[in-house]
Formats: structure tokens, C-alpha cells, sequence
């Protein structure tokens, strides 16, 4: 996912100065121009179809019915059940409002520290290289596998973290295992926002900063009134993919504490039914639950605050 | 320049080479002698059992002995996910007796007929044997069971308690004299603590679900177990970490000496010999306490049984070599190496049994008279319900703890219920 948006954000960031004396040029022939865009997005349209379009409908047949691998001949439609059951479970928004306090907390956190990381690797002059590399690492690190250092370094008795803060297990109660689990949440993915950010900053010009600096504005005053607006686009950008991804947290939850304590999310949830229970009618339709969300997350995101999804129309990129 | 590229050419070549020679191995079993995966959790010397067998078969197959992980959770998710695909490079699957009906009932495994069945029911404990049917068919052969005892200090206790109520009341009395008095066992959150609720059930006479499996009854002996563990669990008797203990953790806490009774698997006895010598001088053992002083405790048995699946591409050879991991020579060799006590009774005669298992009449008393934990294919649910429900045990309402469990479990059984 994020090799695609980086360079989708990168794109955008440099074909800007184009755009504009290419529009002129191609208002003729923009209907012949459309119908061969629709002829080179064909085949990747029809991937797209087979490989998601596919599962998502099926999800949504399954989530109609009585399906339990257990009980293969007890298989029959069931309408909309699933749903009640679901959505009338303690369990379910347990999980619900755990995985929307992890989205919340780690996505504002990323995006303070995410802009520092981008700042200080935007304007690093000596060993730009190591900085960013460096920057990146935690990124480019398995997340199951950082997970595990984690569990270890606050376990008891193998964990150097666990001895420091106190003697007792973190990761055995609640409000301690929520933290661990955001923090490595946020130690992972900063980087990943910083990347998205540092596309924005490319797109402040120099010469405005300049320009401001020469009226007498603060370094303060220029991030808040020059480099904040320019970069509103691709902050919403970032915003938007590190929330949908941030409520589809699932592997750091399932090395730190397997759900234990109510700290499991939906994902867990789902993962849960399906996997372990074999119930393929409540999973799915916890599923296609998750699916609504996002779903919502993102409309809210382009709709209302006016994301551009990267490939969307020149009218909302603006 | 040139070499570089023609070295690098030739690392790729090797490297696609290393890929594929065990794919190739793999599909090697078409002429000769055919292959029986056997998909089973670490066993130290199943291995040697495995080539025994092999060379017994004489040709006929070979077993291939492919190790599960180590979790029981991450064992039964790797054979259902293979299973529910369709996978036919599995032929022997060990599976914990509680995931037997799950596996029958979704058709993943074949049924034992004929001299098959013979073979696997001769002389095979009547507990174990129950664990591997479903619907009045046999669908596995049981390879080892498992039974838990009571262990207790010589030193502190001169009669063991034959009841929960009569051990309590040693305890505490133990604790006003200012002597170790504690009674450890599995209270955690997970499967443990089913298997200590479903004990008291089946010891009070109690029943979680009917005889057919298929209604959630919760009757006055399932109620009673509620208060007894609740009981037990505010007493003031347990240790302070008693809710959040597993098998190894309790073992440690009975070793450090602070406890006069330990309610745990056999294993805890060579390994208290090897831990703490002078403790385990001190340590005996009796049947699992009860629940009324007439009736003799009904103790909740673990242990794997071995199944055919049916998308195995030998079936014949495969109950062949099922029957022959577990007939009684090899039942032996891993009670006494691997430390899992037999599912045939004869074996536990053997003269070679009573070095290794000095408590074996004990544990073959319990195993004559057991309690199996709710046979339904829906039991994974239900065990993750009930641990959920039951933890932590000492904040129990036992009429309404009750009413919950049947209403939850009930759902868990019509494919409704929701999995924390």
C-alpha cells in the first residue's frame, strides 16, 4: 500500500506546474483522449474487479447467511440476522470503540510527530541519505516481528522496559496493554506518515517562504500561514490513509496480547469468528462491517473535508 | 564485469534449484511406496516411533512426520484452514480429543469401520474412547490421554481430602497455624479453567449439555460447580496469582513451597524431582478431590487421537499407520519417553510402566470412571465463552452466572454466538 501512495503523492507533487498549459492542449480531443483512458484502465479495472470486487460480494452473500463450517448441513439464508447479532453484542462494541480509541489516539500522534520527522528530513543539508534511511527503519521493519521485540521488552523477567517502570506484567491489564499497543503502533508507522508529509513539503515553494521571511514572519508564522495551507491537500492525504489503515489494526494486537483484557479490535474480532470459530456467517458479516467504515471514513474524509483520493477528477485535486 | 554477471547468473540458477527440489521431492510418491503425512503437535520421540512403523510397513508406506506448532490454538488453525481448503497432502491428523467432533462434523475426517475400528477399540479405555466418537461413529483412535491429580505435602497433610469442602478446610486450617497452605491450580483465563469447572460439574453430577450434545442445559450439578469454584477461589486459599496461572506457572508456585496442595497434570512430578529433590520427597498423591464425600470425583481427561482426513490420497495406508502410532508397544515407548500416559489399559501392567509413573493406579483409577469436557463440534466456542464467562472465577453469581452461560453457550451451539 504505501510504495503506490508515495509515488502517487510524489506524481501529483510534480505534475502540478504542468497541468495548466496541458489542459489548453488537449480540450480538443478530450473525448477520443477519455475513451483510450478507459481502454488502458481496462485491464487493471478488470483485475481490480476479480480480485476485490469478487471477495467483497461474496463476503456479503456469506454474511447472509447460517454458515458454520462446523455444521456444513445447517447452511441456510438467514436474511439480515447475522447483522442483529452482531450489532447487538457487548463484544462487538467493546471492540468497536477499543479500535476507534486506537485509530483516534495514534493518527493525531503520527501526524504531530509525523511532521517533525518531515520537517527535519525535508531540510537535513548534511547526510540527507542517513537521515532518511535512518528515519525509515522502524517502517521497514516486519510488523509482527516488532511486535514480538515489544512483547519481550515488556514482559517480566526478559523485557528491559518491564524492569525499568515497575515489577509488575503491563500486558497483562487493560489500560497498560491499549498504550503499549498504540505506542507501537505509533513507533511504526510515523515514518510512513513522515514520507506522505515530506511529498507536501515539496510542494511549498521556496520563494513564497522567502517572500514571507521578507515581511517579517516568524518560522512560526510561516509554517502556520504559508507551508500548512499549501500542504492541506496532501496532509488530508496522509490523514486519510493512516486512518484506514490505523482501523484495520490487527497484527500488533495479535503478538501483544492476543485480545486478552478487551483490548482486541475488529479486526481481532473478526479474525476470531472466522478463522478460529469457523463461522463464516457472523465473521463476514463482521467483516463487511469493517468494510462500511472505512468506507464512511473515506467519504467523510473526500466528501466533507475535501481529500482528493490520488487518480480523482483535476476539480477536487485543486 | 562480465564474471560478476555470469556468478550472479549462476547464484540465481542454484537458488531457483533449492526451490524446487523439495517440490519435487514432494510430488515424488507416485510410483513407489506411498507417503502418510502425519500432521501431528512436538513430540520429542515420535519421531522413533514414526521409523518403527516404517519399518514394520516394509514398504507398504512411508510415515512422514510433519511437527505442528506448539500452540494448541496455532495446531487446530493450520489443519482447519488446510482442511476447509481442501488440502489432500494431509493423511494422519493428531488432533486434542476436543476438536474430534468439530473435525467429524465437518466432514474433514473418515469414519473408522470394520477391522479398523476393531482394532482402535480393543482394549482402549472406555473415557478416551467416547472422545473420539461422534454421533454413535468412530471417527479417530485415541493415541494418549491425560488426567490431572492431587498432589499434596506429606509433611502438612496426614489424610488427603477426598472433597473441595474437606481440602478448604484443611487449607485454612493449615493458614491459622501459620504453615504453607495454599492450593494451586490453572485459574487463568483459557482452557485450564474449563477443564477445573468442567471436573467439579461432572464430579457434582452436573451436566453442561444434554446427552445429545445439541441443548445447553446447565442443570443443579453445573450449579452447584459454580459455587464451589467461586468458593474455592474467595476462600482465601489460592495464590495471589492464582487468576492468572497456567499449567507451568502453577507447578513453579507449588515448588517455591509455599502451597500444601497442587491440582495439576502428572508431568509435574519428574519435573518437581528434577526442580526441587528435597520437595518432591515430601510429595504425594490421590485421586482428584469431589464433590460429596460418597461419590468419588469424575476427573476431566486431555490426550490426542489420531485421524484419517478425507481428502487423503492413501486412506487405506493411512489407518494402517494411524493404528500402528498408537498400538501398544508405541503407546508405551511415549508413556515412558514422552511422558503421555496410554489409552489401553493393558499397558499400564507393563513392569517397565512403574519406574516411570510410580502414581499410575491412581491415574488408572480416575481414567476407569472420567468425565469428557461437552462433546459438540461447537466445543472451541463454547470453551472460549465459558473461560470468558468464568474469569475471574471469584466474582461468580452462580444462579446468574448460570442463566448467562446457557443463554451464550445455547447461541454458540446455533452457530448465533459472537467469539470475544
Amino acid at each position: 500500500m504505501s510504495a503506490p501512495t508515495t509515488a502517487a503523492a510524489k506524481h501529483r507533487a510534480e505534475e502540478k506546474p504542468l497541468s495548466k498549459a496541458e489542459k489548453a492542449r488537449l480540450s480538443e480531443g478530450k473525448r477520443a483522449e477519455r475513451r483510450l483512458g478507459w481502454l488502458l484502465c481496462a485491464p487493471a479495472a478488470i483485475v481490480m474487479l476479480g480480485v476485490a470486487g469478487y471477495p467483497i460480494l461474496y463476503s456479503v452473500w456469506l454474511s447472509l447467511q447460517r454458515y458454520d463450517l462446523k455444521f456444513p448441513d445447517d447452511r441456510e439464508f438467514v436474511g439480515l440476522s447475522n447483522y442483529v447479532t452482531v450489532l447487538s453484542n457487548q463484544y462487538w462494541w467493546t471492540a468497536f470503540g477499543v479500535t476507534m480509541l486506537i485509530t483516534v489516539v495514534t493518527v493525531v500522534v503520527e501526524l504531530v510527530l509525523g511532521m517533525a520527522l518531515a520537517v527535519i528530513m525535508h531540510r537535513t543539508l548534511v547526510g540527507r541519505g542517513i537521515v532518511r534511511t535512518a528515519a525509515l527503519i522502524p517502517y521497514g521493519i516486519v510488523t509482527v516481528v516488532a511486535a514480538f521485540s515489544w512483547r519481550y521488552a515488556w514482559t517480566p523477567g526478559t523485557g528491559y522496559l518491564a524492569n525499568l517502570f515497575s515489577d509488575s506484567a503491563p500486558l497483562t491489564e487493560r489500560a497498560s496493554s491499549l498504550a503499549i499497543i498504540m505506542l507501537a503502533e505509533i513507533w511504526k508507522t510515523t515514518p510512513f506518515m513522515a514520507l506522505l508529509l515530506m511529498a507536501g513539503l515539496a510542494l511549498v515553494p521556496e520563494d513564497l517562504l522567502k517572500a514571507a521571511a521578507m515581511d517579517g514572519a516568524t518560522a512560526w508564522q510561516r509554517f502556520t500561514k504559508v507551508m500548512l495551507p499549501v500542504m492541506k491537500p496532501a496532509i488530508l492525504v496522509a490523514l486519510l490513509f493512516r486512518t484506514l489503515d490505523a482501523f484495520r489494526v490487527f497484527d500488533n494486537i495479535y503478538v501483544l496480547t492476543a485480545g486478552a483484557n478487551e483490548t482486541s479490535s475488529v479486526s481481532m474480532l473478526a479474525y476470531n469468528n472466522l478463522i478460529k470459530g469457523l463461522n463464516l456467517g457472523i465473521g463476514s458479516t463482521m467483516s463487511v462491517l469493517i468494510f462500511l467504515t472505512v468506507a464512511i471514513i473515506a467519504f467523510v474524509f473526500v466528501k466533507l473535508f475535501g481529500t482528493a483520493a490520488p487518480g480523482s477528477s483535476d476539480e477536487g485535486r485543486r | 564485469m562480465r564474471k560478476t554477471r555470469r556468478t550472479a547468473r549462476a547464484g540465481v540458477v542454484a537458488a531457483a534449484m533449492a526451490l524446487l527440489t523439495p517440490l519435487a521431492a514432494c510430488g515424488g510418491d507416485e510410483g513407489g511406496t506411498p507417503t502418510i503425512n502425519l500432521y501431528y503437535a512436538p513430540e520429542q520421540n515420535l519421531q522413533k516411533v514414526v521409523d518403527d512403523c516404517n519399518a514394520e510397513a516394509a514398504g507398504r508406506y512411508r510415515i512422514s512426520y510433519q511437527v505442528l506448532p506448539r500452540g494448541a490454538d496455532d495446531q487446530r488453525v493450520q489443519m482447519v484452514r488446510r482442511l476447509a481448503a481442501e488440502d489432500d497432502g494431509m493423511d494422519v491428523l493428531g488432533l486434542d480429543i476436543t476438536w474430534t467432533q468439530e473435525f467429524a462434523s465437518a466432514d474433514w475426517i473418515l469414519e473408522w469401520t470394520g477391522d479398523n475400528k476393531a482394532q482402535a477399540e480393543q482394549g482402549t479405555l472406555a473415557g478416551p474412547l467416547a472422545s473420539a466418537e461422534y454421533e454413535d461413529k468412530l471417527y479417530a483412535a485415541p493415541k494418549n490421554t491425560n488426567v490431572q491429580l492431587l498432589w499434596y505435602r506429606t509433611d502438612l497433610v496426614q489424610q488427603p481430602p477426598t472433597t473441595w469442602d474437606q481440602m478448604i478446610q484443611q487449607a485454612l486450617e493449615l493458614k491459622g497455624q501459620g504453615k504453607p497452605y495454599q492450593v494451586i491450580t490453572m485459574g487463568a483465563q483459557y482452557e485450564g479453567l474449563v477443564v477445573l469447572y468442567n471436573t467439579i460439574v461432572a464430579s457434582a453430577g452436573g451436566h453442561i449439555l444434554d446427552d445429545d450434545g445439541t441443548e445447553a442445559v446447565f442443570d443443579q450439578g453445573a450449579v452447584r460447580g459454580l459455587e464451589i469454584l467461586q468458593k474455592f477461589a474467595s476462600a482465601g486459599v489460592t495464590s495471589p496469582s492464582f487468576t492468572n496461572s497456567i499449567e507451568d506457572d502453577a507447578r513453579l508456585q507449588f515448588q517455591g513451597g509455599n502451597a500444601a496442595f497442587e491440582l495439576n497434570w502428572p508431568f509435574v512430578y519428574p519435573a518437581m524431582q528434577e526442580g526441587a529433590p528435597d520437595l518432591a520427597a515430601k510429595v504425594k498423591w490421590a485421586r482428584y478431590p469431589g464433590v460429596d464425600a460418597s461419590t468419588p470425583s469424575k476427573v476431566t481427561i486431555g490426550g490426542y487421537n489420531l485421524a484419517v482426513s478425507r481428502y487423503s490420497k492413501h486412506p487405506e495406508e493411512a489407518f494402517d499407520a494411524a493404528l500402528c502410532l498408537r498400538d501398544a508397544e508405541h503407546q508405551k515407548f511415549s508413556a515412558i519417553n514422552d511422558g503421555v500416559p496410554p489409552t489401553i489399559e493393558s499397558v499400564y501392567s507393563d513392569p517397565e510402566m512403574a519406574k516411570a509413573y510410580p502414581m499410575k493406579d491412581t491415574i488408572l483409577e480416575e481414567l476407569r470412571d472420567p468425565a469428557n469436557r461437552p462433546l459438540s463440534p461447537a466445543y472451541q466456542n463454547i470453551s472460549t465463552v465459558m473461560s470468558a464467562t468464568l474469569s475471574p472465577p471469584a466474582s461468580i453469581s452462580p444462579e446468574q452466572t448460570a442463566k448467562e452461560l446457557r443463554g451464550s453457550i445455547q447461541d454458540a451451539l446455533e452457530s448465533k454466538g459472537v467469539l470475544p
